[in-house]
């Protein structure tokens, strides 16, 4: 045995190692194939051998080979036996082979399983770690599922080096085996807050890369990633962080709002040339959701302007390159700022780097006005001289185009000037880009009609010098523009000049060389010239002439019968056979010219290119009606499926019902008809199923498109013609004749540089662009972008869009160590579970269907609308719409920012909220600095309180209850500034700006900017209160009080009591008597505050409610502690049941039209001066009310209370400072009692 | 995400490849000469970025295409006589790749005592564990320099302490081949870069 193992490794000196192998492979430079051939039988001899060491030395070198490009998975057994050797030398080289040249298909590794997992769990951490290393690169499904739990032991392992990498490979493991996601999500989370810095980096990066895709899941983990933003000093972990804000700040723009504070210290202070520049596109990032309002907003855009032209002046090209990128993002929404840099772009354009060149050009597009579209585009061109290389120059061309066409032609003022560039563009060398100058050029001749005449004039110059062309070009794609220059020249035929010409040119020879489709519409348009031709040959009764080009026509006509392209061959035909039939009529001198040209007789208009789409199905057709019986092994699958259907029916009939009655009612037949289709599809696995961004589009369609709040932008730009034509453009066009002729005397590029200096308004518009919407299917609309982000079914991460801030089920974790599981069953799981796994596997997808249907019917709703978390008003719009229409407890619900819980949800699993909750109270405090002012005393307190039952629930509490305070001290503080600054109107406004966006951004559930008011005070505690409501608990209200410690001792079981009325009642712990008090769950530190929240049901809310309360206390000193009584009042106004919803103007007209608010009131209040917008303010702020419309100094206002009454104000400015108020609502006495509150409050 | 990292030479000889999405060998192969024809015929002195969807569009083969779309970038860095290339997702920040391209040359440099271009090539294993220190399944596991070093080093005795007696008549024999090794100096010369971090 000894002699042996001596033998082997004395053997093994003479073997080659990957030395030799490398030496040899240099020394053999001219047959290397053949040397490494030898080599790899000399490797196959070397792994039939039994020594291991000799194996892992053959693998090495296969290794190696890999690299050099040779497939060794066929070594893929021995790589396994030497990751499986005992030492660890030998099992890294294993393991570094296999992560080489394993992957997910590779059978074997269905062999490793256990071998990896006695790797991980090794005593040597290296040796754990090159087995996580290895997996990292070769992970599949089954090794995910079986080996997640170790991996998970793992994240909590006491080695650093062993715990980073754990955390890391969690990533792949939810890539294949999302059902881990779930389970391992908590100790992922924990992991942000690991000691050691790695393991910190590690699950940031993993947390970023999931949230990357499904960005909407991990929003609750802000307040967490804010933390670590603040407190790190790990240039790469804020680096990823500040990256995810970006892809975050998107979906919440309270976010961005809480970000840019931090960003902008951050840019101030940072050296780092990598995080100012991430840190300056988040702040784009934040800046771009958020649409407008804060005030310094102007100051972040400028800041980052300007760090980012530091970083274009940078001498170092790849700053620069990263300053246009991120410029380039800036243009997109603040494209005056970037225009200030114009001077220093352009001078990028003359960089020697192509990279930079070509991010200069991005910024172009957004640098151009009609001033000086012209010059930048001559620049352009010049350039497209100059450059060197086609991808460039293509980019050029493309860049060009796009910048000329941008915005409809927005910044053309001359279109004879662009069609020439056209035509100019046409002789740029080499180009791939011949169809878009061909489509630009039929686009423009088609939709400016004023331009035809020059533009045919072009076109038949262009079918002239065709052979230059059409030789030079033949391979790339600059003959398109021939077939663009044919049609126009046949179809405009009446501009042209000499169309016997032209008609000649197109009959070329050469033409037969063109491809097929262009040859197609040569023949077809030979034909409407033909007929021009002849029409006026007539007029002038020139028989010859008539004969002459009828010959021509049959002489030439056979060479493209003989065309190999069948559409080619079959148009010539056709024509041929018509030729023949025409030149017999002129034969016996019938005339013919108007029949031949009533063939095309007509003008063609434009389709928009969404039309198809739009048309609408007609009555009684059912596209997805089978047409025959589906297959029978299916049948039964049907069955369940519409029994259970029939159930929701009635829930959606019910929703259109609610729906607002805009249209007809046969529309809304129509619609119910299309909704019930898209059901019946979404149950029938047979169906193939739209993608989802078509649904979406749909449903958003379906909402009724008129309410998605447009805002109308007042166009000073005259050539702007938006859309589809109505009868006042005629009269604007009108105008704009006269105007035009005023100033005629420009004309012709040339002379249009030389004046440059004129304002925007003066640039002459040589061409009225009657630029015609494509034509639609009546009805239809046109909607903006109908493609939704959506992840590619292929991506992984689409199986990750799991909800992670819903407790565990009791099921839910991941899979131990069992003999063999079988893929873990769909029925065994509740439904509600079940349906956040999408598996591919649609053969199960199909079993689980039935039962989910409805729930993922409703799901898929919810999704819907989440996506259009764009439109947040019209979200809510919707809710408030159908008032009846019942909350699903979806955890998708809390996904979405705005909509209140459901109370389902909440009687059940109260905890489950405070994920949102937090995120909404620690999103709330805004604007406020972000130091976290926790006053010192808080955490001894904490400690002091008793432990009892309700430990962790009050421990969550806690929690919330530390953000709240916060908030309300900046609240506080926002208060004390606007009084000190009620002199400055300025001030005024942008606070109550402030207050605005609160409002609408806010949402129902908690108005944030309800004040305080006084509840009452001792010489030890005062108390200060205020109340709120949630939307769909139309009965319950939360008082929340503020209890601040005036005392020097120590105030401790507090007790809140209150006397119900018949009409109030408050929330008391289960199995307490009337006479009970509520105890509040802290105590109080010297010097300190909480917050306690007290929720009441109440029966009616039309009429204010004064209840007498006691608040009993203890003060404890050292040695003795007294009990002390405080009484007081509390006041819920009925504006407390208010909740300022978003409503649009449309809706709110409807509202008003509807005659459901039959009751009315009107109040006078006098503004002591203050103006209207102060006022303005104030009605919202206190009233609860969100605006509607403000026009000057009337506004109108609107609320949904708690139970559902819409009240809608109209708010007007008398002269001498008198306001008054006319208010409508279904409730007169709600009505009066909320007017009469405001009047209180408001003046 | 890293998507591939990949060293190869003026030439476009591979040194490294390291692939964290699988591609078959041809593939593998196509994309790093593919990526050394984009890469090499740029100046010293411009940008170390290229686009996905700009600077390969045209070809039927794109490499980006091959590494998906317009979503990835290449950033590389040009040392001596190799270029290190790393293809990145947009979650990445290019400066920080930048940033750790020099960790991870300078890494090599420590490790192999000024490093040059046959240390990669006789030690293509090691400059993989190395790898395997600073990024791990595409993603970026450790940056610190230092700690990076104590482990492989650590790695290294191991490694010894393994072989022993047994693995001495192989250090020598290995020892005596290397004797007629072609004296190749050609350091790589660590430019000073401005400091990232």
């Amino acid at each position: 045995m000894a002699l042996k193992k001596v033998k082997g490794s004395l053997e093994r000196v003479f073997d080659k190692n990957l030395h030799d192998l490398v030496r040899g492979i240099r020394n053999h430079k001219d047959d290397e194939a053949k040397f490494i051939a030898q080599c790899i039988d000399e490797i196959k001899q070397e792994l039939r051998q039994d020594n291991i060491a000799v194996k892992a030395n053959a693998v090495a070198k296969l290794t190696y080979l890999q690299m050099l490009g040779y497939d060794i998975s066929w070594a893929a057994f021995n790589v396994i036996e030497v990751m499986s050797s005992n030492k660890f030398t030998f099992k890294r080289i294993g393991y570094l082979a296999a992560s080489q040249s394993f992957h997910e298909e590779t059978e074997v590794l269905m062999l490793t399983t256990n071998m990896i997992r006695k790797d991980l769990s090794s005593q040597n951490q290296y040796d754990a770690a090159i087995a996580l290393n290895g997996l990292s690169c070769f992970m599949t499904p089954d090794l995910a599922r079986d080996l997640a739990n170790d991996v998970m032991t793992l994240m909590t392992s006491t080695r650093p080096y062993i715990r980073k990498r754990a955390v890391l490979i969690m990533y792949k493991i939810f890539l294949k085996f999302p059902e881990a996601l779930r389970p391992a999500f908590p100790r992922l989370k924990e992991k942000l807050e690991d000691p050691d810095p790695g393991v910190q980096s590690a699950a940031v990066n993993v947390i970023c890369e999931l949230a990357r895709k499904n960005p909407k899941n991990y929003l609750s983990l802000a307040p967490v990633f804010f933390k670590l933003m603040t407190s790190s000093t790990n240039n790469w972990v804020l680096i990823k962080i500040i990256k995810l804000f970006g892809a975050l700040t998107p979906l919440e723009p309270r976010l961005g709002k809480k970000l840019i504070e931090p960003l902008t210290n951050l840019i101030h202070s940072t050296s780092a040339m990598s995080l100012l520049y991430e840190c300056i596109n988040t702040v784009i990032a934040v800046l771009i959701s958020l649409s407008s309002g804060m005030p310094n907003h102007n100051a972040s855009i400028q800041l980052c302007v300007q760090k980012l032209r530091i970083l274009i002046e940078d001498s170092d090209q790849n700053l620069k390159y990263l300053g246009l990128l991120a410029m380039s993002k800036i243009l997109k929404t603040h494209p005056k700022s970037v225009q200030a840099h114009k001077d220093l772009i352009l001078q990028c354009l003359d960089d020697k780097d192509e990279s930079i060149r070509l991010r200069a050009l991005d910024l172009l597009y957004g640098m151009v006005s009609k001033k000086n579209l012209m010059e930048i585009v001559r620049k352009l061109m010049v350039h497209m001289d100059k450059a060197e290389g086609s991808m460039y120059r293509d980019e050029l061309l493309s860049k060009i185009v796009q910048i000329c066409s941008q915005n409809n032609y927005q910044y053309i003022t001359n279109f004879e000037w662009y069609v020439s560039v056209l035509v100019e563009l046409t002789r740029v060398e080499g180009t791939r880009h011949g169809s878009v100058i061909a489509s630009q050029m039929l686009d423009v001749a088609i939709r400016v009609k004023a331009i035809r005449a020059f533009a045919v004039e072009q076109m038949a110059q262009l079918l002239e010098n065709s052979h230059t062309v059409a030789s030079s070009a033949q391979r790339n794609g600059i003959c398109e523009v021939l077939y663009a220059a044919a049609w126009i020249a046949g179809e405009f035929s009446e501009h042209l000049r000499d169309p016997r010409g032209t008609l000649d040119d197109m009959l070329r020879q050469k033409v037969t060389s063109l491809p097929g489709h262009i040859q197609a519409v040569f023949v077809q348009n030979i034909m409407k010239l033909y007929a021009a031709i002849l029409v006026k040959y007539e007029e002038d009764e020139d028989n010859d002439g008539i004969r002459e080009v009828s010959d021509l026509l049959v002489e030439k006509l056979p060479m493209f019968v003989q065309s190999g392209d069948l559409e080619v061959q079959e148009r010539a035909c056709c024509i041929l056979q018509l030729m023949k039939y025409v030149k017999k009529l002129q034969d016996k001198d019938v005339s013919c010219a108007d029949e031949v040209a009533a063939l095309f007789a007509g003008e063609l208009n434009p389709v928009a290119p969404k039309a198809q789409r739009k048309v609408a199905v007609p009555e009684g057709l059912d596209l997805d009606k089978w047409i025959n019986d589906p297959p029978s092994d299916s049948s039964d699958d049907e069955g369940p499926a519409n029994s259970l259907f029939i159930p929701d029916d009635s829930r959606m009939m019910n929703e259109s019902m609610t729906r607002p009655v805009v249209e007809e009612l046969s529309d809304d037949e129509l619609e119910r008809r299309r909704e019930a289709r898209r059901a019946e599809t979404q149950n029938n696995p047979h169906y193939l199923k739209l993608g989802a961004s078509a649904k979406g589009s749909k449903y958003q369609e379906v909402v009724n498109v008129e309410d998605i709040p447009v805002a109308n932008i007042d166009l000073s730009v005259p050539l702007y013609v938006p859309g589809t034509k109505r009868l006042s453009d005629k009269y604007l066009e009108a105008e704009r004749q006269a105007r035009k002729r005023d100033k005629k005397r420009r004309h012709g590029k040339k002379s249009k540089r030389r004046h440059k200096s004129e304002s925007e308004e003066d640039v002459p518009v040589v061409h009225k662009v009657d630029i015609m919407g494509g034509e639609m299917p009546e009805g239809a609309t046109e909607s903006g972008d109908e493609g939704n982000l959506e992840l590619d079914d292929n991506d992984p991460h689409k199986l990750l869009d799991i909800d992670l801030d819903r407790p565990l089920d009791a099921d839910e974790k991941l899979p131990v160590r069992t003999h063999r599981i079988v893929s873990p069953s769909a029925e065994d799981r509740p439904v509600e579970e079940k349906k956040k796994h999408h598996r591919k596997d649609k053969e199960k997808e199909k079993k689980r269907k039935e039962k989910e249907k409805k729930k993922s019917k409703k799901e898929k709703k919810r999704n819907k609308s989440g996506d259009d978390s764009a439109h947040p008003s019209l979200l809510i719009a919707t809710e408030l719409m159908s008032p009846g229409h019942e909350a699903i407890p979806s955890p998708g619900e809390e996904e979405e920012v705005a909509p209140p819980s459901a109370p389902v949800k909440k009687d059940t699993t109260p905890k489950k909220e405070e994920p949102k909750d937090d995120l909404d109270f620690w999103l709330s405090g805004q604007d406020a600095p972000v130091a976290v002012e926790v006053t010192a005393p808080e955490p001894g307190a904490a400690a002091d309180v008793d432990s009892d039952a309700e430990d962790t629930s009050r421990h969550k509490k806690k929690k919330e209850k530390k953000a709240k305070k916060e908030k309300k001290e900046k609240k506080e503080k926002k208060e004390k500034k606007k009084k000190s600054k009620v002199a400055n109107d300025e001030d005024v406004d942008s606070g109550r700006r402030d207050g605005f966006e609160e409002l609408n951004s806010d949402g129902p559930p908690l108005p944030p900017m309800s004040s305080y008011r006084l509840l009452a005070e001792d010489s030890n505690i005062k108390m200060t209160y205020e109340t709120r409501v949630q939307s769909q608990q139309g009965q319950q209200l939360i008082v929340s009080v503020i209890f601040t410690s005036l005392a020097e001792q120590h105030l401790k079981s507090l007790e809140f009591n209150v006397m119900d009325s018949l009409n109030t009642k408050m929330d008391r712990l289960p199995g307490a008597t009337t006479h009970d008090g509520v105890p509040v769950p802290f105590q109080l530190p010297p010097n300190s505050f909480n917050e306690g929240q007290f929720a009441f049901q109440v029966q009616s809310i039309n009429v204010a409610q004064k209840l007498r309360g006691t608040l009993t206390y203890t003060i404890k000193t050292e040695e003795s502690s007294t009990s002390e009584k405080l009484d007081f009042k509390l006041y819920l106004p009925c504006t407390a049941f208010l909740i300022a919803t978003p409503c649009s103007s449309d809706a709110f007209a409807r509202l008003l039209q509807g005659g459901e608010l039959s009751s009315k009131y009107s109040i006078k209040l006098s503004s002591g001066g203050a103006p209207f917008s102060h006022v303005l303010a104030k009605v919202c702020f206190y009233g609860h009310f969100a605006i509607v419309e403000q026009i000057d100094q009337s506004a109108s206002l609107y609320s949904c209370s708690t139970q559902g009454h819409h009240i809608c104000l109209l708010v007007k400015a008398n002269g001498g400072g008198d306001v008054s108020i006319d208010g409508k609502c279904a409730d007169g006495s709600l009505l009066s009692n909320v007017m009469e509150e405001i009047k209180v409050t408001a003046s | 995400m890293i998507k591939a990292i990949v060293v190869f030479n003026n030439h476009g000889k591979p040194r490294l490849i390291k692939f964290f999405q699988h591609y078959n060998e041809d593939m593998q192969q196509q994309i790093v000469r593919e990526t050394f024809h984009l890469v090499s015929k740029r100046d010293e002195n411009v940008c170390n970025f290229l686009e996905g969807g700009r600077w390969a569009s045209g070809k039927n083969s794109d490499p980006e295409n091959l590494i998906g779309g317009s979503d990835y970038k290449i950033i590389y860095r040009h040392y001596a006589t190799l270029y290190f290339v790393f293809c990145v997702d947009s979650s990445e920040s290019e400066l920080g790749i930048l940033d750790l391209i020099q960790v991870f040359v300078e890494t090599l440099d420590k490790a192999f005592e000024n490093v040059c271009e046959l240390d990669l090539i006789f030690h293509v294993d090691k400059v993989h564990y190395i790898l395997q220190e600073l990024v791990m399944g595409g993603m970026v596991l450790e940056t610190n320099m230092t700690e990076i070093v104590t482990r492989i080093e650590e790695q290294s005795k191991l490694e010894k302490s393994e072989a022993g007696l047994a693995g001495a008549p192989a250090r020598v024999v290995s020892a005596a081949k290397n004797l007629d090794l072609p004296k190749l100096p050609s350091n790589i010369q660590l430019p000073n870069l401005p400091s990232f971090r």
